[in-house]
C-alpha cells in the first residue's frame, strides 16, 4: 500500500490562477479559516488522544507507573511480544524479499495473482485471521491429526501466535521492496556479471546494497505492526495469563480487571516503542537522502 | 519496456549457469504465499459453506449477526464520508498554503499508522470513559455517550484511517499541472469553472481510492473497537466483535459465515481500489508519451 511511503512534500510557491482568484475573491479569511479547521480537526482527532494517554498513565505520579509495570506478568507479556515480533521479522525479511524478487524479476503464468493475494491480509480482520488458523490447528481443526501425531501444539501456544502475526504482517516487506526492485537498474548487475561475478556475488555486492533501505523500512513497519497485533493473537493464543499473554493482551486484561494505571502505562510503553521505531527509521531514511 | 528486455536476458543467463536456482526460488516464494495466505482463505470458505448456501444465509441473517453487520457497514460509511471531506481538505491545506507549523502537521498525519490499534482504544477510553472527566461531563450535560456506542466506533475508525485519504490525494494535488489552469484562465474561464473542470476531475479518483481503502480497513477493525464499544449485541457489537464472540462460544458456522461476508466486502473493495489506481497510472503514462 503506497499510503505509508507517500511524499511528505514541501510545496513550492504556486502561481495557480485558481488560487489567485481564490485569494482575490475569498481572501485571507478563507485561507486562515481552512487552516484553523484542519489544525483543530487533527488536534482533536489525533493529538488529544495521544496526550490523554500520557496524562492518564502519569495521573498518580511516575512512581505508580513503574510499580505497575514492575510485575512478572508484564515482563513476560512484553518478552512474548518481542520474541514473536523478532521471529516474524526474520521470516519475512527472508521470504518477503524472495517473493518481491520473484514478483519483479520473473515472468510466469499467474504472476498477477500474487499482486492481488499479497494485499489480502489488509482486508482480513485480525479476528478472522486468528480464526482461520484455529480452523486449521484447533481442537477439531483440519490439521489436528497431523499436529497431534507430530506432538507439537500450535493453537494456544507460541507457534500459532507467530503464524497469526506472520499472516497479518505479510504485505509490508513485499510492498516496500517491490518498488525499489522495480526502480533498480539491472545494468549494474550485468556489468558485475561481465566482470566475472557469479550469481551470489552479484546479489550480495550489487543488488543487496541497493535494497538495503527498502528492507530496513519494511522490517520496521513489520516490527511495529507485529508489536501491536491484538485480535489475531487473542483468538489463536487465547491470552492465557503467564503463558500466551502478549503486551496487547495484557493491556486488554488489565483494563478488564480495572487495573487502569497498569493498562495505561503498558499502552504508553507499547505505543512509544512503535512510534520511536517508525519515526526513527523515517528520520534515518530522510537523513541518508 | 527496455528494462524488461534486459531483465529477461540476465535471467536466461542465470538459468544457464544455475539451472535449478530460478525455479527453486520461484517455487519457494509461491509455496510460502500459498501456505500462509491461500490455505487459510480456502479453509474459511469451505467451513462457512459446508452446510450449503441456505444455512450460510440463515447464519448471517440471525438477528444479532445481521445487526452487527449493519452497524459495521453504517459506521464505516459515515466514517468514510467524514474522512473523505476532512482528508481532502487537509491535503488541500497542506499543498496549497504556507503557514507556521505546516511540517509538524504533515508529520502528525502518519502517526496513526505507527500506533497499535489497541492503544488507540485505550486513548479513547481515557478521554471518554464514563469514569473520566470528559466522558462523565458529556454524559451529564448532554446525555451523550461516546463509549459503548456508535460515536466511539466512528471516532476510533476516523483515527485509524485518517492517513489514507490525505496521503492518496496529496501527491495528486502536488502534481496538478498548473499550465492547464493557466490555459483555462487565459481562455477566460472563471475561478469556479477552473475548479470544476480542471482541478476536480483528477482528484476524484484518488479521493475515491482513499475512501475505499479507509472503508476496507474499517470493516475488520477489532482492537480499538472492542475496547471503545465493548460487546453489547444490537447496540455496539460490530461484525468483528461478533465473530470473536461466536468463536469463543464455539459456534463455528456463524463465525465462518460472518467472516466470509466481511472478507468478501473488504477484499472486493480493496481490489476495486487497486484496479482504479492501475487505470489511473496507465492513463497518465499514455498522456505523457
Amino acid at each position: 500500500m503506497s499510503v505509508t511511503e507517500s511524499p511528505r512534500g514541501v510545496m513550492v510557491k504556486t502561481q495557480s490562477p485558481f488560487l489567485d482568484w481564490w485569494d482575490k475573491n475569498k481572501g485571507k479569511w478563507t485561507k486562515w479559516s481552512l487552516i484553523t479547521l484542519v489544525v483543530a480537526y487533527v488536534a482533536f482527532l489525533i493529538v488529544t488522544p495521544i496526550v490523554a494517554l500520557a496524562l492518564g498513565a502519569f495521573e498518580q505520579g511516575i512512581g505508580k507507573v513503574f510499580s505497575s509495570l514492575n510485575h512478572p506478568d508484564v515482563f513476560l507479556a512484553f518478552w512474548n511480544t518481542i520474541w514473536i515480533s523478532l521471529v516474524v521479522v526474520t521470516i519475512h525479511a527472508i521470504f518477503g524479499t524472495l517473493v518481491a524478487w520473484v514478483f519483479v524479476r520473473h515472468r510466469f503464468p499467474g504472476r498477477n495473482l500474487i499482486n492481488g493475494l499479497v494485499d489480502m491480509p489488509f482486508a482480513v480482520s485480525p479476528v478472522v485471521a486468528g480464526y482461520m488458523l484455529l480452523l486449521l490447528f484447533g481442537r477439531n481443526g483440519m490439521l489436528a491429526p497431523v499436529i497431534d501425531a507430530l506432538g507439537i501444539q500450535v493453537a494456544f501456544a507460541m507457534p500459532g501466535m507467530v503464524l497469526a502475526t506472520l499472516f497479518v504482517t505479510m504485505p509490508f516487506m513485499i510492498r516496500e521492496l517491490v518498488p525499489v526492485l522495480e526502480a533498480f537498474d539491472t545494468r549494474q548487475e550485468k556489468a558485475a556479471a561481465t566482470l566475472g561475478a557469479n550469481g551470489w556475488q552479484t546479489f550480495w555486492r550489487v543488488t543487496f546494497p541497493a535494497l538495503r533501505w527498502g528492507m530496513i523500512y519494511g522490517i520496521t513497519l513489520t516490527f511495529a505492526r507485529a508489536l501491536g497485533e491484538f485480535g489475531a493473537v487473542l483468538v489463536i493464543g487465547g491470552g492465557v495469563q503467564g503463558r500466551t499473554e502478549t503486551a496487547t493482551l495484557f493491556i486488554y486484561r488489565a483494563l478488564d480487571e480495572r487495573q487502569y494505571i497498569g493498562a495505561y502505562s503498558a499502552a504508553l510503553v507499547l505505543g512509544l516503542f512503535s512510534l520511536i521505531l517508525v519515526l526513527g527509521s523515517d528520520w534515518l531514511r530522510n537523513r541518508k537522502r | 519496456m527496455n528494462l524488461q528486455v534486459t531483465t529477461t536476458q540476465t535471467n536466461t543467463k542465470r538459468t544457464l549457469s544455475i539451472p535449478w536456482g530460478q525455479l527453486g526460488i520461484r517455487s519457494a516464494a509461491l509455496v510460502y504465499l500459498a501456505l500462509l495466505l491461500l490455505v487459510p482463505l480456502l479453509i474459511i470458505l469451505q467451513d462457512g459453506l459446508r452446510e450449503g448456501l441456505a444455512e450460510f444465509w440463515r447464519q448471517i441473517t440471525l438477528p444479532a449477526a445481521w445487526s452487527a453487520l449493519k452497524l459495521t457497514l453504517w459506521t464505516s460509511t459515515l466514517m468514510t464520508v467524514i474522512n473523505i471531506i476532512m482528508g481532502t481538505l487537509t491535503a488541500f491545506v497542506l499543498v496549497r498554503y504556507e503557514f507556521p507549523g505546516k511540517n509538524i502537521l504533515n508529520g502528525i498525519i502518519d502517526l496513526p499508522l505507527a500506533i497499535p490499534t489497541l492503544v488507540t482504544g485505550v486513548m479513547l477510553v481515557i478521554l471518554f470513559g464514563p469514569q473520566e472527566a470528559l466522558g462523565a461531563w458529556l454524559k451529564d450535560k448532554f446525555d451523550f455517550s461516546v463509549m459503548f456506542a456508535p460515536p466511539g466506533i466512528i471516532l476510533a475508525l476516523l483515527f485509524l484511517t485518517f492517513p489514507f485519504v490525505v496521503r492518496s490525494v496529496q501527491p495528486v494535488l502536488m502534481d496538478l499541472d498548473l499550465s492547464q489552469e493557466r490555459a483555462a484562465s487565459t481562455l477566460g474561464a472563471g475561478g469556479w469553472t477552473i475548479f470544476r473542470r480542471i482541478i476536480l476531475p483528477p482528484l476524484t479518483l484518488p479521493v475515491i481510492t482513499g475512501g475505499l481503502l479507509s472503508f476496507a480497513r474499517a470493516i475488520g477493525e477489532f482492537g480499538s473497537i472492542v475496547i471503545v464499544a465493548g460487546n453489547i449485541p444490537f447496540r455496539s457489537q460490530t461484525a468483528a466483535v461478533y465473530v470473536f464472540g461466536e468463536v469463543e462460544s464455539e459456534n463455528r458456522l456463524g463465525a465462518s459465515a460472518v467472516s466470509i461476508v466481511m472478507v468478501a466486502i473488504a477484499y472486493g473493495l480493496l481490489m476495486f481500489a487497486e484496479y482504479l489506481r492501475n487505470r489511473r497510472s496507465k492513463g497518465s503514462k499514455k498522456e505523457s508519451t
